[in-house]
């Protein structure tokens, strides 16, 4: 028997189950991007019928790192840039867990960048969203890796940004993800069926989610209007495990935002790939079973050092 | 030299096999009867470069490296870079015995290959063989091996060699190589070893008194160093995760561990950089594995942050940390102990880690398993710090000291029953962080458990783990989390982790931590021996310091002398500040040479302090000069007022 009873327990929730008691509300500043990303990931979760127990959420630091105070599931809020290291290792503890991460873009294409390309190169079976609003909210303002070129900004850049932009649904397909979409605050039906989708998906999965910053990305736009590049005939169709599609359909979806062109959707998916998880159990280098249970299994036989001293002898 | 042992140095260049050779030789000693410990030196380089591996051999006790050795079998360096004389290096070809020529006792054995080294190269070599009393055996090794088998073996040979002229059975050593090879290389291997043995008795008249002592063990000896106890230490207390980046000397652990968890149920995952690895021992711990990580100085550097983040989110965790010669990367390969200041004061805040030094394979085993009960007892990260003496250095324990029982319990973690029995009515979130707990220890639940959620946060938080910066919450939070080391120190009470060896009303006290405990041993025997009246006391836990000990025993001399590893007196000042005092009676004795202390460096350094009548607030800077001409390796000491550091206020 499990030691763990929420987890795959049948549960009948709604979207409300996941709101705190204790911090219902979230201190986003008003017409705050961010707010659609909660949103969309308790209607999602809702919908999977995910029980708040199984669900475990780790997030990095920023605005968008205080999304586990808003959340009510089990909530690890780490530290600047080293959610995905965090969350990664309890897939591996626990693989029946559902993990979502979640950061901001400095968060995750800067500080933890290493980790973001190692990640998905690993391919481990988790959701990770990126609320990319272009720029540093909580420290007020200064450029992000996601920031336009010449971008100015009060505190940092008065004569404009003078680093390009870097791509992260780019890095992520370069480094080995198995799902990346991009999609948008303002378009929260496309938001949550993705979300769905980017945690139904065994492998990484990474969702690149527009959010607008009304004071610090005045500037820019409210990602309106948006398209979605599946429903649109003014861009090439591609088959979602076709990665040379994909990779040109990012390009030109990366470099539009620049020009002002707001294009989301689906990129690209393969089920194919095994797991992280998988990947090890396969050579025997990961039990079957989840480490987790064994501490509380009264039965579970621990080998010993002695077992294996006889080639000290 | 005692008569009654053996200390044979094995020296080539990296990559001609002279660590497998000499940890073989080791175990044939051992299983001879005889208590061993090792010595391991070599450079930063994959081929090539001087390197020996040094066994002493004895019927007694032992627990240091000895002051000076007695066989040598110089191999050369096979890999050596060709001789220019304008270059840095020189000839490389030759170092393996010219190196080691200045350690070498009087009356000593020279084995060396002919086929590699040519003593026409070494200035003033036979003026220093006469003048020293040196007995030399020149073979051609390399012919030797080539003939019977292949070059590569002339190691066997080089043992073979030994062998007859230390007056070591072969069956000991045939035994080992069996273990490891078979077929037609186990059987070149026994010919040459056979060959050369019967070789050398045949041409040589072996007269020089030095011959291998004979020892009885009570019970079978298994041959462990530092870097195992550490991992059966964690595998015995039930740790199944390890996650690391590779680093010298902390790779030890990290591979034996790696090779060992898949059999043992458990995962170990080497990831993109020690950020990464230090978070995702977090990540796993929180998720309820026993779980650690560790590196060395460099890479523990980058451990800083997730450390922290242990601290704040109150997730229990085991971190190692390996010091090697500092700073940045130091010297890579040699040993020192200065990052313990490094590790008690990194990451941000006050530090809240408990860090414990132990002093041999022994109790790296016994901490190592008492820094996981500690860190999940009380949720709170756990520090071995070692280094790479104690990694490496090989020593014998009886087999039966690793049957023991496995106990992968954490006191500080709920079942889920005990969750839902524990959870406040309608709650929504369970209480992680409250204010009341028993010894400061809210026990945690994990995550998957019915009705366990709750927040946790490297933020100060509330009691459900919610971000609050409420200040009477934040002194709330932060005055139950210190008062753990109360409960902690008391714990650690039980097991007396101070070492105290020698009399207790002794004149003169040598205080030292970590890997120098063999070490201070020896030399309290050594200067009791020249008629002092000393003792000593290793100290192994360093944070929360045993306060109540070290003032007892520093009390009960006149005046102490504090050995350690490092340039600045860290381990000193660290006693000073615990105790607040005591400045006046303590005298440093430095050595940070990239080489441990040797007994009688010790010996020297205490007993010249005396004759000099040096202020009691000075540092004994221990210094090996190199001398290219004439025998010895002459110790330098260095007066140094200590400056600025006194005592705190």
């Amino acid at each position: 028997m499990s030691a763990f009873s929420a987890i795959g327990e049948e549960t009948e929730v709604e979207s409300d189950d996941y709101t705190p008691k204790l911090e219902p509300q979230a201190t986003w500043c008003p017409g705050c991007g961010d707010f659609s990303v909660l949103k969309a990931l308790k209607q999602a979760l809702a919908e999977l019928g995910k029980n708040p127990d199984e669900v475990q959420l780790v997030t990095g630091i920023g605005c968008s790192g205080k999304l586990s105070s808003y959340f009510e599931s089990y909530g690890f809020h780490s530290i600047h840039g080293r959610a995905l290291p965090v969350g990664r290792a309890s897939k591996l503890i626990n693989p029946e867990l559902e993990l979502i991460a979640a950061g901001g873009d400095g968060d995750g294409y800067g500080i933890g960048g290493n980790h973001f390309m190692h990640t998905a190169r690993e391919n481990h079976d988790m959701t990770y969203i990126v609320f990319n609003n272009e720029v540093f909210g909580l420290t007020k303002g200064q450029p992000s890796p996601t920031s336009p070129k010449g971008q100015k900004s009060k505190s940092m850049t008065p004569h404009g940004n003078a680093k390009a932009p870097i791509r992260p649904m780019s890095m992520a397909l370069s480094a080995g993800a198995t799902y990346v979409a991009r999609t948008a605050a303002v378009n929260p039906r496309q938001a949550k069926e993705i979300l769905v989708e980017a945690i139904e998906h065994d492998g990484f999965a990474h969702v690149d989610f527009l959010t607008q910053c009304p004071t610090w990305n005045k500037d820019a736009k409210q990602y309106v209007p948006y398209v979605d590049i599946q429903d649109s005939d003014d861009h090439d169709e591609f088959e979602l495990d076709d990665m040379r599609g994909a990779w040109e359909a990012m390009r030109e979806t990366e470099e539009a935002l620049y020009e002002g062109e707001v294009l989301t959707g689906r990129y690209y998916q393969d089920e194919r790939r095994p797991s992280y998880q998988e990947e090890k159990m396969e050579r025997g280098d990961m039990p079957e079973t989840p480490i987790a249970e064994d501490y509380f299994d009264e039965s579970h036989d621990w080998k010993r050092s002695y077992d294996i001293i006889d080639k000290h002898k | 030299m005692n008569e009654n042992e053996i200390v044979w140095r094995i020296a080539g260049g990296s990559g001609d096999g002279i660590d497998s050779t000499g940890s073989n030789f080791t175990k044939a000693l051992m299983r001879s009867g005889l208590n061993v410990t090792t010595h391991r030196h070599y450079p930063s380089r994959i081929r090539g470069g001087h390197t020996y591996f040094e066994v002493r051999a004895s019927a007694d006790d032992i627990r240091s490296r000895a002051d000076e050795y007695n066989v040598l079998l110089a191999l050369g360096d096979s890999f050596a870079r060709s001789p220019d004389e304008e270059s840095v290096y020189g000839n490389e070809e030759v170092k393996p015995l010219t190196e080691n020529l200045d350690d070498l006792a009087e009356g000593g054995v020279i084995i060396y290959d002919t086929g590699v080294i040519d003593t026409e190269d070494i200035p003033e070599f036979d003026d220093r063989v006469e003048e020293n009393g040196w007995n030399v055996y020149p073979l051609d090794l390399r012919e030797i091996a080539k003939e019977q088998g292949r070059e590569v073996m002339r190691n066997t040979a080089g043992v073979g060699a030994t062998a007859a002229a230390i007056g070591f059975e072969l069956e000991a050593i045939e035994d080992v190589m069996s273990d490891s090879m078979g077929g037609d290389i186990l059987e070149s291997n026994v010919e040459i070893l056979h060959h050369t043995r019967d070789k050398v008795l045949d041409e040589y008249d072996v007269d020089h008194g030095i011959g291998v002592p004979e020892g009885e063990h009570d019970e079978e000896q298994v041959l462990v160093g530092g870097s195992h106890g550490i991992a059966y230490g964690a595998l015995d207390e039930g740790c199944r995760f390890i996650s690391g980046y590779p680093m010298t000397p902390w790779t030890d652990v990290f591979a034996i561990m790696s090779k060992m968890l898949p059999d043992f149920g458990g995962v170990a995952e080497q990831v993109e950089d020690e950020i990464a690895a230090a978070s995702m021992a977090i990540g796993a711990s929180h998720t309820g594995a026993k779980a650690m990580s560790g590196s060395s100085g460099g890479g523990f550097a980058l451990m800083s942050e997730p450390l922290g983040m242990a601290e704040g989110t109150e997730t229990p965790v085991v971190l190692i940390e390996a010091m090697r010669g500092a700073p940045s990367t130091g010297l890579p390969t040699k040993t020192e102990q200065s990052d313990l200041e490094h590790v008690l004061y990194t990451s941000q805040g006050d530090a809240m880690r408990v860090v414990l030094a132990p002093g041999d394979p022994k109790e790296a085993y016994e901490q190592t398993r008492t820094a996981f009960r500690i860190a999940y007892g009380y949720n709170i990260p756990a520090i071995i710090l070692y280094d790479k003496k104690l990694s490496g250095g090989l020593t014998n324990l009886p087999e039966s000291f690793f049957d023991r029982e496995a106990d992968p319990s954490m006191e500080a973690t709920l079942t889920e029953e005990e969750v839902q029995e524990l959870k406040p009515d309608g709650a929504q979130d369970f209480p992680r962080f409250s204010y009341g707990a028993e010894k400061g220890v809210p026990p945690r639940p994990i995550p998957g458990q019915k009705d366990g959620r709750f927040k946790t946060s490297g933020n100060e938080h509330d009691q459900y783990g919610y971000i609050d910066e409420d200040p009477d919450n934040r002194v709330r939070q932060m005055d139950r989390r210190l008062s753990r080391f109360d409960h902690i120190r008391d714990e650690l009470n039980d097991e007396n982790h101070q070492a105290v060896y020698g009399d207790d009303d002794a004149e003169y006290g040598l205080l030292s931590f970590g890997s120098n405990k063999g070490v201070i041993e020896e030399a309290v025997d050594e200067l009791s021996e020249d008629g002092w009246s000393v003792s000593g006391m290793n100290v192994s836990d360093m944070v929360p310091f045993d306060a109540e000990g070290v003032r007892g025993f520093i009390e009960s001399v006149d005046r102490v002398f504090v050995v350690e590893n490092n340039a600045t007196a860290q381990f000193r000042h660290h006693v000073q500040r615990e105790l607040a005092g005591y400045g006046d009676v303590m005298t440093s004795i430095l050595k940070y040479d990239g080489d441990p202390f040797r007994p009688a460096e010790v010996v020297d350094a205490v007993e010249s302090a005396e004759d000099d009548d040096v202020e009691t607030s000075y540092n004994v800077k221990i210094q090996h000069k190199i001398s290219r001409k004439g025998r010895g390796t002459e110790t330098v000491k260095r007066l140094e007022s200590v400056q600025g550091r006194g005592d705190p206020q």
